[in-house]
Parts: C-alpha cells; structure tokens; sequence
C-alpha cells in the first residue's frame, strides 16, 4: 500500500487525477484509527476507473504488488508467481490487475540467465498473459537476449497468440541477432499467425530477422490498409521482389527500414505513386558482406520521384563499407538528410558527399585517413545549407579549416561532436583557444570531446 | 610517556611527500614502519605476478631506503584487522599513521582501523597524499555531489586554491631521533615475500620492464622533465610508432603505488613550464593524466559499487553479452585482430599499454565488436596493468564503454583502421605477435585478406598458425551501434533520427539553482519500482512524460514504459523533435540535484 501512496504524492498527469487523489488520502489519515477489514472495505470502494487510472501509472510488479496483500519476498519480475497472481485478497484490486486495458502493452522480456545480466519475464505471468489477456494485447515487443533459446521462446508466444489483433509489434535483439538462429520456418510460421490475425498492424520491427518474401505476402494480404512503419533492416531473406510487393500495395507506409540490397529504382517509383502517402523516413543501411563488392546504382530521377511525392522525407544512410567500395555511391545528387559513415571513409567520398547531398541534415564520420579533410569540410558548408549536426571520429582537420566550418555553418549546428584528437593545431589557432573561437560562432559554450588520458 | 609510532604504508610506497610519515616521526621514539599483507589473500587475489613484482621491488626499495637510516622495513602477514591488536600490544604502539585512503572499500577499513586503535588507546594521524585535492572539497563545491563530466571537473578545479606543496623528504636526523632496535630475527619475521611464496611460479620469467620503487621512479621523473621539448609537445602530443611501447620516462604505474607524489609531478611540471613558457600561467592540459586520475578518484570516492553495473546509479545499464569463450581469446589475445592481440599480448606480458591502445581494446570487449560487459574487461586489467587503481580503472572502462560521463557512442574504434594509422609499418605488431613478422605492411593489420599464397610465403596461415578474426567488425559494429542507441533511446525517450542527439548530454556548467517547483516535476515515467531514496544520476537521463511528443493518441499514457520501444520509431518532424528534447534536456537538469 505504501507503493500506492508513493504515486499518489507524485503528479498524477492528468487534470481528472484531483479527484482520486482526495479519495486515496483520507483512508490513509484514518488508517490508524480504523481496522484492517474495515480499510479494505474502504479501499475496496474505489471506483474501478479511478482505480484504472491510479494502476495505469504503476509498473507491472507495483500492480501485482497492490492487488495482493502480504507479498514479502517478490522482488522481481521473475518471482511474481501465478498463485500470487489468483490470491484474491482484495477482490476490486485483483480485478484491476487484470483490466484489459492495463494489458493493452507489455514488454516480454527473454533472457537467458547464462546469457544475459537481465531479468527475464517469468514464465507463469506469460502463462497468464496468455490465458486471461492475449486478446488485450495490441502493442507487444519481445526483448531477446543473445541465445537462440531467449528467441524461440519469443517465437512459442507469437504461435499462442491467436486470438489477439496487434497494432504495433516490436522483435528486438538487445545483444546478438538471435532470431536468426531460430529455424526459418519456426520463425515464419509464428510471424504469420500476428499477421493472419491482427487485421490492423501498424507497426512491424522486425530488423535481424529470418522473415521471408511470402510471409511479408501474407502481411500485405491482412494488412495492407494499415500498416505505416516497417523496420527490416538485415532481413537477409527478403528480396527486392518481396519488399516492392510491400510498398505497391501499403499505402499508408510512412516509414521504412531496410538493407540497400533491396533498394531499387522500382521500389522508389512505388513508393513515390500518387495513391501512396508521403513518405516520412526511409532509412537505408549499406553493408557490404565481402570485401570488394560491387553495388547497384539507383537513378537520380526515381529519387527525383521521391523528393516530389514527399518533398519532407527524410532519408538516412549508414554505410559500413570499405573504402574501396564506395565507387558507386555520390556520383549523381542523392537526397540524403542523414549519413552515417561506420568504417573509413575516403577524402574523395566525402568530396562527393559536398556536391551531391545538399538536403544533408547530419553526418557523421568516424574515421577517415591520415590527411585532413579541410577543403571537404568547408565545401559541406558551403553546399549543405540544412546541416545541423556533425560528429567526427578518427579523422583530422586542422583546427584553421575546422574554425572557419564552424563559422561558416554558425548557429545552426546544434550538434557539434568533435573528438579533440580530431582537431590539428596549426599557426592560428591551438588547441586551449579553439573552444573560445567555436563557441563564438555557435554562440554557446562548446568543447572537443574527449576520451580519458589512462 | 614515551611516544611509539608505527607508519602503516599501503597506497603511498614512497619516503618523500609523505605527510603522514611526517606525522609518525614527529616527537616520536620509536617509528616502525609496516606493510601488511596477506599471502593467502594474495595468491586468491586477482593481480598478475607483474604487479606482485612491482610491488615487491617497491617494499624493497622502500626497505633498502629505511637501511640508510639504520631502520627496516616491517612486512606483517595476515589481514590488517588481526594483526594490529597483536602489534599494538607488542610495540607498545600510542600513534599510529596512515595517508588517507578516499576509495569506499579502503574508506570502510580504515574506519574499523581506527575504532580499534581507539579501543587500545592509540592515537591515529590520518594524512591526505594520495591525490592532488581533497576530493570531498571538490564534491562539496559542486552542489555536494561528483562531477560528471570532465570539463566540469576542470571548472571546479580550478576554483580551488592550487594543491598543497609537497613534502621534503624524511631525514637522517628526524630519523635519529626515533630511531628503532631491529631484532637479530627481523628478515625471518619481517621480510618481503617472494613472488615463489605469494604462490607465482618465476622459472622463465622475463626481466621486469617496470621496475618498481620510489628511487626508479625520482629518476624517471628526472629524465621525464629532462626533456625540456617534452612540454613544447605536450600542448600537441600526437600518438604515433613510439608512444606505442613502454617509454623510460613513463610514470604511470609510480602514482598507482604511490612511488611518486602526484604532488611533486604537479609541482614538477608547472615549475618546468612557467620556467620555459616566461611564466605564463600553464594550461590545465598540461596536467591531463594526473586530472584524469583525480576525476575518477572524486566519482568514485562515495559509490561503493564503482566497479559493476549494478547498484551504480552513474551506469548505463547495458544489455551486455556474457561470453566467456569471446572473453577468454581477447584477454589471451587470440582474437584474430593483429593489432587487438598485440595490446592484449604487451599488456601481458609488460603490464603498462599506451591508453590509446586501452581505448582500442575496451572500444572492441564492449560497445564496438564483442558486446561483454565492461566489468569483464576491467577485472582482466585489475590483474594485468600495472597501473590500474580501482576508482581509475572502473571509471575509465565506464567512459569506454559508454556506460557513463555522458559519451557520444558513434565513435567506434575499428581493429584494422586504428591501429594502421597509429602505426603504418605494423612494427608493433611485429614485435609482440611474432608469428606475422613476415608478413607485407599491407596485410599485417588484416591478414585474413592476404591471398593464400602471401600466407604461405609468411610462413603463417591463417586458421592455422594464427586465429581468424573472431568476428566481422563491419557486421558487428552496425549492430552494437544499434543496441547503444536503443539503449540511449530509452533512457532519453529521444524518438528522432539524428544519432548525434540520443546521447543525452548535461551542461552542468549551467548548475541553477535548486527550487522546489523543478522537484515537484521529477516523477512520472520512472520505471523502477523501487526507486532509491536519493535522486541519482541516472535522473539526468530520465526525461519528463513526453508531452509534446505523444503522436500516438490511442496509447495509454506514458508510464507504461513498454510503449515507448515499439511505437517509438514514427517522428513526424525532426527538427521539432531536436528541439523538444533539448528542452526537456533543460528541464531535467532542474529536476535533478
């Protein structure tokens, strides 16, 4: 109960919280006075929607906590066990708990003790899930750890949950991409049933996945009208077929992660239809799996297309390239807003980077060789004129040329990270008064960032 | 009464700048000077035979010192609990010395020490020489809690008044007139161990390449400030080749076991520059490392669990990996990266590596290739590096790994690229992963993609003579940048595109005052169910509701943390968003002390 209190004294948020607050107070000033049965009963009267209200800003293990009397040794998650969950000590608490509308998210958490330093969801509370809530359920993400278990066990929920219509559904990895050791049509077969029974899915992140083109078909078939956000950046076993079938028949998408394999002109002419909404985000990762790979070029009209269907959209690129690689990219004008360079990347590309992208909003370099990129910084200046924001890793330029990018840009970098190493002392300027010199033209106080001395 | 002194040296292994030895000599007659240690302790402990030799030069040095002044050196074995009743009774001890010990663990024993010399009625004189500051002065400066970020750390710094001078050196004559009978028995009782009996085996054991003691490390120091150029370049030190292997004039491992003053390198090195530079006043730069140290040492002095994620309440906490096998090839060196297995080999076989070369191994163990956890990696320096002082080493692995100071994460250090830059030749490499000193510059940082018949002309096949790299880098760090910004993104419930801003940063040189209207403001979306009594660090993370940001009216309302991650990713306008967040940045800041 002092778990209560301790929220009740917090903002509640909203303005109709008032009214709880009062109601929640006085039982607790007579607390002493009265005794226990009495003060459930009291407790017991709480209107179920304020009682919604008060449990909405409750954890789930603070929930369980409430709707129970004496639990001394739940600590966590994992000890939260079913018969607790069955006590009916306060029988307009236990209800609470299981409001449908408290189970509208949940996070399941799947980790592998030998594996992971997080805690897991226990296996009874999904059990519970399952049985009392799983056609509650419309925002589900699945938090695996880096063992194949952790995503087969995530794989063996999406099966039971037939009966549930999800909006959003979230597959995420926090260590290694274990759903690609889960056997593919273990994986598909569970995807597929989400996708066959929620008629009205409108997010799907699904990056380092086994997801295939005809479960993606089936995606389409059930939810096409809805859908707005696909994340399936590393899906190795999507073709561009697959992905295009996607964008022909979604129109509503708004925002798209993928890989630049599946990348094709005719993907952004689709995207780009007039019966398609803008599209907000696209988000392309350009990873080579060789050394020495040869990429596809994509037409500077089909991104023409794009920037008139959806003159705002952004498109961010992450390049985890040798530099060799880099051949085929910033030849034409491209409308990249943001880049993000992941391995070294050659004075020569980012030379190009100057003359092509000049809807740049970001970009980030983490290495690059040993000469300064002096002139290709100031021509980023010159021809990006969004560019707000800039982190430069393992890379040099000499602290004149960096001064007068910095001068040139002036306020409008909002971001400015710039490792100390990166900044070449020359005639002018030294090190102890460049952070005067730039922060003058940025008019607020800025330093290089540095790493410790150890 | 007669005043008998026992010197208890632990951190401060050295004769000069030595406050609390002043103390143990003044009026004193007698003065026994004790080490304590504990050799069973010492064989379960986890420190490499490198640091137990080091140590063991240094009580001998320390010894061999005491001689000239016709007194010894004490080594006791057992645990400094059991063993000062017994002392305190047979020396009929009335003061007892120590230098002040600011890290929790020596803090905490130290506190039981001196209950107990209460208890037998001896005096005990604790002196500050371990750091530059008093580190709480510096915590009380900043609003009674560390600072967080070096540039504040600096700012408080330099409010402070400069740090106390440092102490001659004991004296002949202040040594006299306590001077001490040393029992016939002394070197049966009282000797230094052996590395044989601190359980090391020594057969095949390399000479030294640190040597330890206060007398190498004054000479060290001498040659250091020899080099008058070495200021000129200080301002634009640049790594290359020869940073790289340990230098003669390297002081590192000297402060850790207090062979040198901090103070006297302090004082050293302005006195050099004001000398060169016509006395300008030196640039704060100049005293880089020894900062750094301080700054570690003040984060750490009031957090006990410094040195794990856990119950720290400055550390990110990160979904690490636990992989013992990955673990194991990069603390052997075995990881198939040249330039990674070369580090881990000198750190191993030497104790001290340049701390660029520490930034490439940590950068690979965590966030940028093998996803461990940093506490892995710093046990595995804790044993190795010579230099490693708890409060330093866990602070350094934080900032490393981005787990704490509030650090960009973009910036990964790549295996192949860093070290080519730093060394072009692969000399380095050469030197401590012999197996491909044949092998062509061009592929010795990547030896995988030699053609076979270049490894065989090596002599050296990949696969077979040396591993193949343990894990693609390119694959890896797109994935672990991913994990950091998911990471970050939760925390900062940050939902735009720009990788730059999902790193919350503080401006803690802002520092507005507390009102009471900011703490009211606080609450909301935490998601722990028992949240600490104290406001933490971890606060400056934690966002208010988003307000402003709530694009998915259908939701519940935030707090129900599990929304955030899945719905998370629709933004509709950017720079809105940036500009958002910075607010609620602000906002933060007033809502945390």
């Amino acid at each position: 109960m002092k778990r209560v209190r301790l929220v009740n004294e917090e903002d509640g948020g909203g303005g109709n919280s008032g009214g709880s607050k009062k109601t929640l107070k006085r039982p607790f000033k007579e607390r002493r006075d009265e005794d226990l049965e009495e003060e459930s009963a009291s407790w017991e009267c709480l209107p179920q929607e304020i009682m919604l209200h008060i449990f909405q800003y409750l954890p789930l293990l603070d929930r369980a906590y409430a709707s129970q009397q004496e639990v001394t040794h739940v600590r966590d998650q994992r000890e939260i066990h079913s018969d607790y969950l069955e006590i009916a000590v306060c029988r307009g608490w236990n209800q609470a708990f299981h409001l449908p509308e408290l189970w509208r998210c949940f996070e399941f958490e799947l980790n592998q003790p030998a594996s992971s330093y997080l805690k897991a969801t226990h296996p009874d509370l999904i059990k519970q899930i399952i049985k009392r809530h799983s056609n509650h359920l419309q925002y589900v993400s699945f938090k695996v750890d880096s063992s194949r278990e952790s995503a087969e066990a995530a794989c063996d929920i999406l099966s039971q949950l037939v009966n549930c219509s999800l909006k959003t559904l979230g597959l995420i990895s926090t260590a290694r991409p274990s759903f690609m050791e889960v056997p593919k049509s273990h994986f598909i077969s569970a995807l597929t049933v989400v996708f066959v029974n929620s008629k009205s899915l409108s997010s799907l992140k699904i990056d380092d996945t086994p997801v295939d083109d005809p479960s993606l078909k089936v995606l389409v078939a059930n939810n096409s009208d809805t859908l707005k956000l696909l994340k399936m950046s590393s899906c190795p076993h999507v073709s561009p077929a697959g992905i295009l079938c996607v964008a022909d028949q979604c129109h509503g998408l708004r925002e798209l992660a993928l890989n630049y394999h599946l990348l094709s002109d005719e993907l952004l002419i689709a995207l780009s239809s007039e019966k398609h909404v803008h599209l907000e985000h696209l988000r392309i990762d350009v990873v080579s799996e060789n050394p020495g790979q040869q990429f596809h070029t994509i037409k500077k009209s089909s991104w023409d297309a794009m920037v008139r269907h959806s003159p705002k959209f952004n498109l961010v690129m992450y390049f985890f390239l040798y530099e060799d690689e880099f051949g085929p990219f910033f030849r034409d004008e491209i409308p990249v807003t943001h880049l993000y360079f992941g391995r070294s990347v050659s004075k020569d590309v980012l030379g190009r980077v100057g003359l092509t992208c000049p809807r740049l909003v970001e970009l980030v370099v983490c290495a690059n060789g040993l000469r300064p990129l002096d002139e290709e910084l100031i021509r980023i200046a010159q021809r990006c004129t969004q560019l707000s924001a800039i982190g430069l890793g393992e890379c040099e330029v000499s602290c004149s040329a960096f001064v007068e990018f910095v001068r040139m840009c002036g306020d409008r970098l909002t971001q400015l990270s710039i490792m100390e190493e990166v900044l070449v002392p020359d005639h002018r300027y030294g090190l102890d008064d460049i952070h005067w010199e730039v922060s003058k033209h940025l008019g607020r106080v800025w330093f290089p960032d540095m790493m410790p001395t150890w | 009464m007669a005043v008998n002194s026992v010197h208890w040296f632990r951190k401060c292994l050295r004769l000069h700048d030595n406050p609390a030895l002043q103390e143990a000599v003044n009026a004193a007659h007698t003065l026994r000077c004790v080490y304590i240690l504990d050799p069973w302790f010492a064989g379960a402990a986890n420190v490499g035979i490198n640091r137990w030799r080091f140590l063991g030069e240094a009580l001998e040095d320390l010894d061999n010192s005491l001689k000239k002044f016709n007194s010894r050196l004490f080594v006791i074995r057992g645990q400094p609990t059991d063993v000062f009743p017994r002392l305190f009774k047979e020396w009929k001890v009335t003061r007892l010395t120590f230098e002040y010990d600011p890290e929790p663990y020596g803090k905490e024993r130290d506190g039981a020490i001196i209950k107990m010399a209460q208890e037998f009625g001896v005096e005990t004189v604790v002196r500050n020489s371990h750091t530059l500051y008093n580190l709480d002065r510096i915590i009380e400066m900043n609003n009674n809690s560390p600072p967080l970020t070096f540039k504040r750390f600096q700012t408080i710094v330099s409010r402070l008044e400069l740090p106390r001078r440092p102490l001659p050196v004991i004296t002949q004559q202040q040594m006299e007139k306590c001077c001490t009978k040393i029992s016939e028995n002394h070197e049966q009782l009282y000797s230094i161990p052996s590395l044989e009996e601190l359980g090391f085996r020594t057969e095949r054991l390399p000479p030294a390449v640190w040597r330890g003691g206060e007398s190498e490390a004054l000479d060290r120091l001498n040659k250091h400030l020899d080099k008058k150029v070495w200021v000129a370049n200080l301002e634009h030190s640049r790594i290359n080749t020869c940073s790289l292997y340990a230098s003669p004039t390297g002081l590192s491992p000297y402060l850790r076991f207090g062979c040198l003053s901090c103070r006297v390198l302090y004082y050293n090195l302005r006195e050099l520059y004001m000398k060169l530079r016509k006395h300008s006043s030196p640039p704060p730069s100049l005293f880089g490392q020894l900062l750094w140290r301080e700054f570690f040492y003040t984060a750490a002095t009031n957090n006990p669990n410094f040195d794990r994620m856990e119950g720290n309440p400055i550390c990110v906490q990160i979904p690490w990996d636990q992989n013992p096998e990955a673990l194991a090839k990069w603390a052997e060196g075995r990881t198939g990266f040249p330039w990674i297995d070369a580090i881990m080999t000198q750190l191993r076989q030497e104790g001290w590596i340049h701390h660029l070369a520490r930034h490439a191994v940590a950068c690979f163990l965590t966030r940028g290739d093998l996803w461990i956890s940093w506490e892995s990696g710093m046990k595995v320096f804790e044993e190795l590096l010579l230099d490693a002082d708890w409060s330093v080493n866990a602070g350094s692995w934080m900032w490393l790994s981005c787990s704490a100071f509030f650090q960009q994460f973009f910036h990964c250090y790549c295996p192949v690229g860093f070290g080519r830059r730093t060394d072009p030749s692969g000399d380095y490499i050469r030197r401590y992963v012999p197996i491909l000193k044949d092998y062509p510059n061009r592929y010795i940082y990547e030896p995988w993609n030699a053609p076979e018949s270049v490894q065989k002309a090596a002599n050296c096949v990949v696969g077979v003579d040396y591993p193949k790299p343990m894990i693609n880098h390119a694959e890896g760090s797109r994935l672990n940048i991913e994990r950091m910004k998911q990471v970050y993104q939760q925390l900062s419930h940050y939902r735009g595109l720009s990788q730059l801003a999902s790193v919350p940063t503080i401006q803690e040189e802002a520092e507005p005052p507390m009102t009471d209207e900011s703490q009211t403001s606080t609450s909301s979306s935490s998601s722990s169910s028992s949240s600490p009594p104290h406001p933490t660090v971890m606060d400056k993370y934690k966002p208010k509701r988003p307000t402003s940001l709530d694009l998915f009216p259908q939701l519940p309302p935030a707090g129900t943390q599990v929304c955030v991650c899945v719905c998370v990713s629709i933004c509709y306008v950017h720079v809105c968003l940036c500009v958002c967040f910075r607010e609620r940045e602000r906002e933060r800041e007033l809502g945390c002390v």
